[in-house]
């Protein structure tokens, strides 16, 4: 059995607002993060630009993690292709970067990144039309993940492809993304990706302003993600992917068109993957095609497990810490990570199956 | 047969073959409106199989099913769902990690759709609804539970109130009462009597002859996949022929 | 001195007899051409073209002196060649002689290209076969008719196929240059026989120069480009069939670790990748400890590598993922944080580049089968083994008391342990048999991929989909969904490019498994239910 839920209905209201408060609590307290940066460097209190970066990081792993959580800790469909999801929603964004580059680039060129001038390119592709415009961009960080998603899981939910069998699916297909990305001829920058960003919205990267913009952007995803799994997880939708997740053909007898829902859910919590992606890639810096691994996907999915599945604020939670724990470890010891990755996946899925969120939760009735 | 109305379902002639076994043969059976019919037979008869046929788990291998207007042979199961047929399963199957009141509100007649479900608030109407029949089948008590944590009897009380929650228009009850007391078996009667009363179809399936006694009704015996006899329980049990399947098993 | 010059009249007067052995024409005609050589220019190219004519063995060393500037000419008109060594002997006779005050020979360009004709006929008739085939060759290249009469004589003593080959190709072309038009049509004839690009680009070149051989070059040039299209047909067909078997050597484990149990391991990448180094460890423990066993180190390794990866595989199912049974999507993260473990211990322990696993010589180099078809031996090989692991895998299944037990077990659990089946040993047993045929794989990868860490990670997605398109438990499935899907993959590349072909092949697959989401050879009835 692999149940674990936030009530619908809940037991005790009070430890629900509880909940409520800690989140808010924990949101303020990272909305401080660059103003305390902006503290002199001897100040006590002050942050280092280091940790403003790697928690804005941190905040759109917690979205993706977010994403993951409400597909698999609700309707119990375990994606491997969450991590092609962000990787195309930062692509969309870092198409956007690119194109501001403008005449920036090695080469000059007015209107061509510079990958496409070396590749001897003589004018911008179709696909590449409009992602001169943010708001376009943006919407199509969203969509191109929300569409591939509903094309894939139409294709797999109808002809009733579960389990185990849907996580291969969707890592081949986050390995033939990732085959296509590394191809030049693809209009992608292949190999290298897109680097070299220049600006967002008028605001040069790389100065304080702009890095405290993007923290803050980030942030907002997060409280507006977290804001609708928790939205989605506590109507009836959710308990609807819930009973989906323990038996499936007995919801079907019930009426419900099963492939829609899961659908739904699938696309959306594809498009929140693409959100995160977005706000990734203008804080790095860089996209290229080694994000679509199939081994980032899995990665992600992990930062659920150790969180918690289910729980949301757990999954976000798991996001920071695997993530801190990375941090930590491959700057003091780069060859254990590794080592102690492997061992969350086996310790977690052994002897943890609720996760950190499950330590602090009252043992289920 | 012979009453005027048009019959609720009709199935002719269908067959079910799984790998060279035919589960369903050539099976006929027709159900009017408000009739309330007891299907009996050994294990392994078929009666879950004709069940599943209707319901749209199992695809006829030939044969017409018709509910209504409809072929059934062309929908999927949410579709014949939403027609207004409704199921309870041999195995009694509830969602374990939803509380009864969630069971019960899931299974409740309202708009199914994602988009919808995520709207969907709880009005006063349907809550009363709900708490009738967490009444009608004993489980108030219980509303706020996990169903994981029911006994067996109350997980198949569960999906009775799941089945009438769904206001179908056609039941379909396999094997309700196994596992009942006799307090419960005689309520269960008196519950599906009165819901053929107030107008719906119930086709139910029963070993218990003395529960299918107590409905008193037309009952069908089914024997490798067909039907051996047909009529009340009395001129059904002294039939040679089911005579001779029920002791020769 | 009088002595050696006696010594050589002697010499000088046996060789005239055994020349006068010789048919009297042919010895008129080499000895009445040579001493043109020793004339002007024009006489000197008449003098190589009629020696050349004459397909006389003596002829042959006589031109190449005077090609490579070593025939020389006495003051009395005496002709000499100067051999190796500066030993100078007369070129008439071959005897030894003098070459007080001789200087060489000079010629010019025109006679040079006379030279090239007349040594590539001379040399159709060499005794050296090496030196027929170049001749062939070079005859092939000039494309004259006059050629025609030498090849057919050349040709009527040829034994060696390979060099009969080359002649016939060439006269055909020396035919195709002939006035008369019959024999351009014969030769056009023949080349459609040979049915070789170079044929093919020789009768266009013909069509262009003689419009009314039109009709039958075009149905030449169609003959011929059926049997290209056959012959790469098989040659893609060849290549489709050995990546279906690299895909059948890597998916066979997981046909039985997730086909037959259930049990997804993502791990399984990495079984295969130990089995590589296992083999590359046994080729280094050969090479420092017993040089003299380090040929039949592939052959050593292959049980070698079972072992290592089925212990691996025992471990990791009685430790871990016996624990998870029931739970897939658990077994499958857990299995991938092992993969990962594994892969960092053996990047640690061996570094992270690439391990040099070299070949034997019997799986190098290329084999012509009939009709042209080119194939590499060592793709034969991996064919040949994938097809020998799937039947010795069969075997095990259909044959043993394991195999009996393993089905037993998969079949009904429950049912098996009454019968006194002890089913964790079984589950032991038969994890650690699949992850040893991953091992095994790995062997066989390692010839033909590089030895590194990540070496499974490549394959891994591979296995599934073949597991997946051929249905889920049917080692028949697995071996026909590893073929299609190699020859599908191999059909495309021309198209599409290799990156594009497997996409291609990804999306066909989740295409197909719309219509049968339970594979190509589906399990029926209720055990597919579960
Ligand atoms: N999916 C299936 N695949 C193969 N055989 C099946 C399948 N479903 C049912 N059967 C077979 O069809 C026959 C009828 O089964 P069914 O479940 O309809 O019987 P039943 O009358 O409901 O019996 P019971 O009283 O035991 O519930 C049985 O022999 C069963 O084994
Ligand atoms: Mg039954």
């Amino acid at each position: 059995m692999t149940t674990t839920t936030t009530a619908a209905h809940p037991a005790l209201p009070a430890a629900r607002v509880g909940l409520r408060a800690v989140i808010l609590g924990a949101l303020l307290l990272l909305a401080l993060l660059p103003i305390l940066n902006r503290l002199p460097p001897d100040s006590a209190l002050h942050v280092s630009d280091f940790a403003v970066s790697v928690t804005g990081k941190w905040i759109c792993y917690a979205i993706l993690a977010l994403a993951i959580d409400l597909i698999w800790g609700y309707a119990g469909i375990l994606s491997l292709g969450h991590g092609a999801f962000f990787a195309l929603g930062g692509y969309a964004i870092g198409m956007h970067l690119m194109r501001l580059i403008g005449d920036r680039g090695v080469y000059g060129h007015p209107v061509l990144p510079d990958f496409m001038v070396f590749l001897g390119w003589r004018e911008l592709p179709w696909y590449w039309w409009g992602f001169d415009h943010f708001a376009f961009a943006f919407a199509m960080a969203l969509l191109v993940p929300g569409a591939l998603a509903a094309v894939v899981g139409y294709l797999a939910f109808r002809s009733r492809i579960t389990g185990v069998y849907f996580s291969i699916i969707t890592q081949a297909m986050t390995y033939a993304l990732m085959l296509a990305f590394f191809r030049n001829d693809m209009g992608f920058g292949g190999n290298n990706g897109f680097t070299d960003f220049k600006e967002l919205l008028g605001l040069p990267l790389h100065t304080p302003e702009a890095r405290a913009a993007l923290f803050y952007a980030s942030l907002a995803g997060l409280a507006g993600a977290l804001w609708l799994c928790r939205r989605v997880a506590g109507s009836k939708l959710g308990r609807v992917l819930v009973a989906i997740r323990d038996a499936e053909s007995r919801v079907r007898f019930l009426g419900y068109d099963v492939t829609a829902h899961k659908l739904f859910v699938f696309v959306l919590s594809a498009m929140l993957a693409g959100l995160a992606g977005a706000l990734y890639v203008p804080q790095v810096g860089i996209i290229n095609p080694g994000e679509f691994s199939p081994g980032n996907s899995i990665e992600a999915v992990i930062w659920v497990a150790v969180g918690g599945r289910g729980t949301l604020v757990g999954a976000a939670l798991g996001a920071f810490s695997v993530n801190a724990l990375k941090t930590w470890l491959t700057s003091v010891a780069p060859d254990l990570w590794l080592f102690v990755l492997g061992g969350l996946f086996i310790a977690v899925t052994l002897f943890l199956p609720r996760g950190l969120a499950g330590l602090f939760r009252r043992r289920e009735p | 047969m012979s009453s005027a109305a048009p019959p609720v379902l009709y199935l002719d002639g269908v067959s079910v073959v799984f790998d060279g076994f035919r589960a369903l043969n050539d099976l006929s059976l027709v159900v009017d409106p408000g009739e309330l019919r007891a299907v009996i037979g050994p294990n392994g008869a078929g009666k879950t199989t004709m069940m599943d046929v209707i319901t749209g788990k199992t695809r006829p291998t030939s044969g017409t099913v018709r509910f209504g207007d409809h072929d059934l042979t062309q929908l999927d199961e949410a579709a014949i769902a939403n027609l207004g047929i409704g199921r309870k399963f041999q195995k009694p199957t509830v969602f374990d990690a939803l509380t009864v009141f969630e069971n019960l509100e899931l299974a409740l007649k309202a708009p199914r759709g994602p988009v919808a479900c995520l709207r969907w608030m709880l009005t006063g109407e349907a809550r009363r609804r709900i708490e009738a029949t967490l009444e009608e089948i004993g489980l108030a008590a219980r509303a706020r539970d996990r169903a994981g944590v029911l006994s067996h009897g109350q997980r198949q009380w569960l999906e009775i109130g799941m089945l009438l929650m769904q206001d179908p228009e056609l039941l379909l009850v396999d094997e309700p009462v196994a596992g009942m007391t006799d307090q419960e078996t005689e309520h269960t009667a008196t519950l599906l009597r009165r819901i053929a009363e107030g107008g719906r179809s119930v086709v139910v399936v029963e070993h218990d002859l003395e529960f299918v006694r107590a409905l008193g009704r037309k009952v069908t015996v089914l024997h490798e996949g067909s039907v051996l006899s047909e009529g009340p329980i009395d001129q059904v049990q002294n039939d040679p022929r089911v005579i001779e399947v029920y002791l020769g098993r | 001195m009088p002595r050696a010059i006696a010594m050589r009249r002697l010499l000088v007067a046996l060789l005239i007899l055994v020349a006068a052995a010789l048919p009297a024409a042919a010895q008129d005609a080499f000895l009445a051409a040579l001493p043109g050589l020793a004339g002007g220019f024009a006489a000197q190219a008449t003098a190589v073209e009629r020696l050349g004519a004459t397909g006389d063995p003596r002829a042959l060393p006589v031109l190449r002196a005077l090609a490579e500037g070593r025939l020389l000419k006495r003051p009395d008109g005496a002709l000499l060649v100067r051999g190796e060594g500066d030993a100078v002997s007369d070129a008439a006779t071959g005897a030894p002689a003098e070459a007080t005050g001789a200087e060489p020979v000079r010629i010019n360009n025109r006679v040079r290209a006379a030279l090239r004709g007349a040594l590539g006929r001379l040399q159709l008739v060499s005794p050296d076969p090496g030196e027929r085939l170049a001749a062939a060759e070079a005859v092939f290249r000039s494309r004259s008719a006059e050629n025609i009469a030498l090849l057919e004589a050349a040709l009527a003593r040829e034994d060696q196929p390979q060099v009969r080959a080359r002649m016939e190709l060439a006269l055909a072309a020396s035919r195709l240059a002939a006035p008369d038009p019959a024999t351009r049509r014969a030769g056009v004839e023949a080349l459609a026989a040979t049915g070789s690009d170079d044929a093919r680009a020789m009768l266009l070149e013909a069509r262009a120069a003689d419009p009314a051989l039109a009709p039958e070059v075009d149905a030449a040039v169609a003959a011929i480009d059926r049997r290209l299209a056959l012959r790469r047909a098989a040659e893609t067909l060849f290549q489709g069939l050995s990546l279906g078997s690299v895909l059948l050597l890597a998916a066979l484990g997981l046909a039985v670790t997730f086909g037959v149990m259930g049990v997804i391991n993502m791990a399984h990448g990495e079984m295969v990748m130990l089995g590589a180094y296992t083999a590359w460890a046994v080729q280094e423990v050969c090479r420092t400890h017993a040089p003299w066993l380090l040929p039949a180190y592939l052959p050593l390794s292959i049980p070698a590598a079972f072992l290592v990866a089925a212990a691996v595989g025992a471990v990791l199912e009685r430790g871990l993922i016996r624990h998870l049974y029931g739970r897939p999507l658990e077994t499958l993260l857990m299995t991938f944080g092992v993969g990962m473990i594994l892969q960092q211990a053996v990047r640690l322990l061996f570094g992270a580049q690439n391990r040099e696993v070299s070949s034997p010589g019997w799986m190098q180099g290329t084999l012509t089968l009939p009709g042209g078809v080119m194939v590499t031996q060592n793709r034969l090989w991996i064919i040949l083994f994938g097809l020998a692991v799937l039947g010795l895998t069969v075997a095990a299944i259909r044959f043993t008391r394991f195999g009996l037990e393993m089905r037993a077990v998969t079949q009904n659990r429950r049912i098996a342990s009454t019968m006194g089946i002890r089913s964790g040993r079984v589950d032991a047993l038969t994890f650690a048999f699949g992850s040893g045929i991953a091992g095994v794989a790995g062997v066989a990868l390692s010839q033909i991929d590089n030895v590194s860490p990540n070496l499974g990670t490549g394959y891994i997605v591979d296995s599934f989909m073949v597991v997946v398109f051929g249905g889920v438990g049917s080692l028949a499935g697995t071996l026909v969904g590893a073929m299609t899907l190699g020859v599908v993959n191999k059909v495309l590349e021309p198209y599409a490019g290799a990156v594009l072909a497997k996409i291609a092949v990804l999306v066909a697959i989740m295409l197909f498994i719309q219509r049968r989401p339970r594979g190509l050879y589906a399990l029926k009835g209720r055990a597919a239910e579960a």
